[in-house]
């Protein structure tokens, strides 16, 4: 009896399976009607979905995150199976290394050849012959601030932010690595430090300026900057082009002693439901018009040699921007993150702990 | 159908929303990343930033509980003798509980902010601008706040239930009235004080989201180390571990309810 039923069971679920199979042969050959997309908080222009979704007649599910460390665990978990997402440089390579991304077929991607040098140049040291990986935005990190309440030109560089006359004025990034670009430049050991003694030093000296600081947060240190809660913050440059538009008294420095230059990049993790439609997106995301409305919502410098020519069309007054146009020399004095290794990273968080505890 | 069946879907919320998380906590807690054995998670409270974090929440969460006692106690004794409307009076106060905690600790925010209302007012009238946000006093004020009904409803409940023959009598033989509060009333309302004590306590000392809002990321108490672990760490062994040492807090708080409030009328 029992066993009659069981048989049943399963006629009736393989019956169901290939009910619900059976569309999708019909129609175009494709893995998935849905494209399910990662990425950091306001970080596309909505419009930009709408148009992809009504070209290709997929729906995006689209989800966002903050911090790269906050999205690491959900694609290495393996508990969401996302399509496509944005991950900053240390992170593709630390995801890569680690198997858990699905090389990006370059042959579906015709607008690679947009791609500029600086790309394809920094993408040698993260993922060689971007097998992995894909540009969408990149920048620098550097200081904004407000010529209204600080003098103009007196802030150059990182050890600026211990002075005590800004005592309670200053912003500093709530993210691990990014926090740490100051007391190690200023120290002048590299950002990619695996030394603990290093980073012990440089731990101390954020001890140290702790008590000046205002608050750390990541995404939100801009408005703290525009409502003038804060006089001076640690920030992404096109964060700094935000403010900018808002308020042309903000002014954005990349510090004397070096910096941190990143690349976030589009990657498609090792479970996606549908690859096809990744690359269609990355693509998409390549075009050179997509590209000028991303900068215009977004703001950051782009890898599109031919949005940049768009851009320094429409605004010529940017062009000498090194928040958007960094001068070669400046870039090559900048350093990109590199994947550290497990031990490395418990190093590091360990510190910040200590740090944050303190 | 006979009577058990009904308890099925208590029991199917139990095993899903209590046992297997429970198993799987200590089961990560007492592993570690490559599955074998061990209590190195749990003993990694002994470590100076967790310790510090710890001894934080105790510390911010004990200074809650003392202000909540102090706020409730003589709010609940006032009620005790409020004759009409008393209904409402407890209404104004569980109001503000119909609002989601996270809008409310948000409030706080634009409140205590450096551009904040406060600060727009002291500036207003000539006083110069106070740094109030991102401060321990932040911190204690959003739990208090969050969880001040907590410890006003379960006294309010035990003071409003002693009889008033009781508090007659103790006149009628020539008490004063301080008498008839620290000698009758405090007596007989422990198992509502204790039950208020916990419940404020216990959530205060795993909060992390008052002190991410109100603490400007400077201020880490143990709960939100235990988030970091499992977010910005990627050790949730670690997180599991220290998850451990908390329950063994509330298990004693728990079994400090049990030994004063025996009947359980603070819960009521």
């Amino acid at each position: 009896m029992k066993k009659r039923s069981l048989m049943c069971l399963i006629l009736a679920l393989s019956l169901l399976v290939c009910a619900c199979a059976a569309p999708v042969e019909e129609g175009e050959e494709r893995d998935s009607n849905y494209l399910y997309v990662y990425n950091y908080g306001t970080y596309i222009d909505p419009d930009v979905i709408d148009m992809f979704e009504e070209e290709t007649g997929l729906t995006v599910v689209y989800d966002v995150f903050d911090t790269n460390e906050e999205m690491y665990p959900v694609i290495s978990s393996g508990s969401v199976k996302y399509d496509v997402v944005c991950a900053s440089e240390y992170t593709v390579e630390k995801l890569w290394k680690n198997g858990y991304l699905s090389e990006i077929n370059l042959d579906n991607v015709p607008n690679f050849k947009y791609v500029n040098d600086i790309c394809r140049q920094f993408a040698e040291q993260f993922d060689p012959g971007n097998k992995y990986s894909v540009p969408y935005n990149w920048g620098t990190v550097g200081i904004l601030y407000n010529s209204r309440m600080i003098e103009e030109g007196e802030i150059t560089k990182w050890s600026d932010l211990w002075k005590e006359e800004y005592f309670d004025e200053i912003m500093m990034m709530d993210s691990l690595r990014d926090i740490y670009v100051a007391p190690l430049c200023m120290l002048g050991y590299s950002i990619n430090t695996t030394s603990e003694a290093e980073m012990r030093e440089a731990t101390d000296l954020l001890i140290k300026q702790k008590e000046l600081v205002y608050s750390y947060k990541t995404d939100a240190i801009r408005d703290f900057l525009l409502n003038e809660s804060a006089a001076i913050g640690q920030i992404y440059s096109g964060e700094a082009l935000y403010c900018q538009e808002d308020d042309e008294d903000m002014v954005y420095v990349v510090p004397e002693e070096g910096s941190n230059i990143w690349f976030d990049c589009w990657v498609i993790p090792k479970n996606a439901q549908s690859q096809k439609n990744a690359e269609l997106w990355i693509d998409f995301m390549l075009r050179p018009e997509i590209g000028f409305m991303t900068y215009e919502y977004v703001g950051y410098s782009t890898p599109n040699s031919a949005t940049e020519e768009m851009i320094k069309e429409e605004y010529p007054e940017e062009i000498d921007n090194q928040a958007l146009f960094p001068d070669q020399e400046l870039v090559d004095n900048c350093e990109i993150f590199h994947f550290l290794g497990a031990d490395v990273d418990r190093m590091y968080n360990n510190f910040w702990k200590e740090l944050k505890a303190y | 159908m006979n009577k058990r069946s009904f308890t099925a879907p208590y029991i199917i919320w139990i095993i899903g929303g209590t046992l297997i998380p429970l198993a799987m906590m200590f089961y990560y807690g007492l592993t570690d990343e490559s599955g074998t054995w061990t209590l190195q998670n749990i003993l990694a409270i002994f470590e100076p930033g967790n310790l510090r974090a710890l001894w934080k929440s105790l510390l911010y969460s004990a200074a809650c509980t003392v202000v909540c006692l102090l706020l409730s106690y003589p709010i609940a004794l006032i009620l005790r003798n409020v004759k009409r409307a008393k209904g409402v009076i407890v209404f104004i106060f569980l109001l503000p509980m119909w609002v989601n905690f996270l809008l409310r600790t948000m409030a706080w925010q634009v409140l205590l902010e450096k551009g904040g209302v406060i600060n727009g007012i002291l500036s207003w009238i000539g006083l110069p601008k106070a740094r109030l946000i991102n401060t321990p006093g932040a911190i204690i004020m959003g739990m208090v706040y969050d969880f001040l009904p907590f410890m006003l409803l379960p006294i309010n409940n035990v003071l409003s239930k002693v009889p008033n023959s009781l508090t007659e009598a103790a006149y009628d033989l020539g008490a004063s009235k301080a008498q008839v509060i620290t000698k009758v009333l405090l007596p007989l309302s422990v198992p509502g004080i204790v039950s208020g004590i916990t419940m404020v306590f216990v959530p205060a000392l795993t909060t992390f989201v008052i002190s991410n809002m109100l603490g400007g990321g400077k201020i880490l108490l143990i709960g939100n180390i235990i988030e970091q672990e499992f977010t910005v760490g990627d050790n949730w062994n670690l997180g599991a571990g220290l998850s451990i040492v908390m329950m063994i807090f509330i298990l004693v708080s728990m079994a400090f309810i049990a030994k004063f409030d025996k009947k359980g009328e603070g819960l009521a």
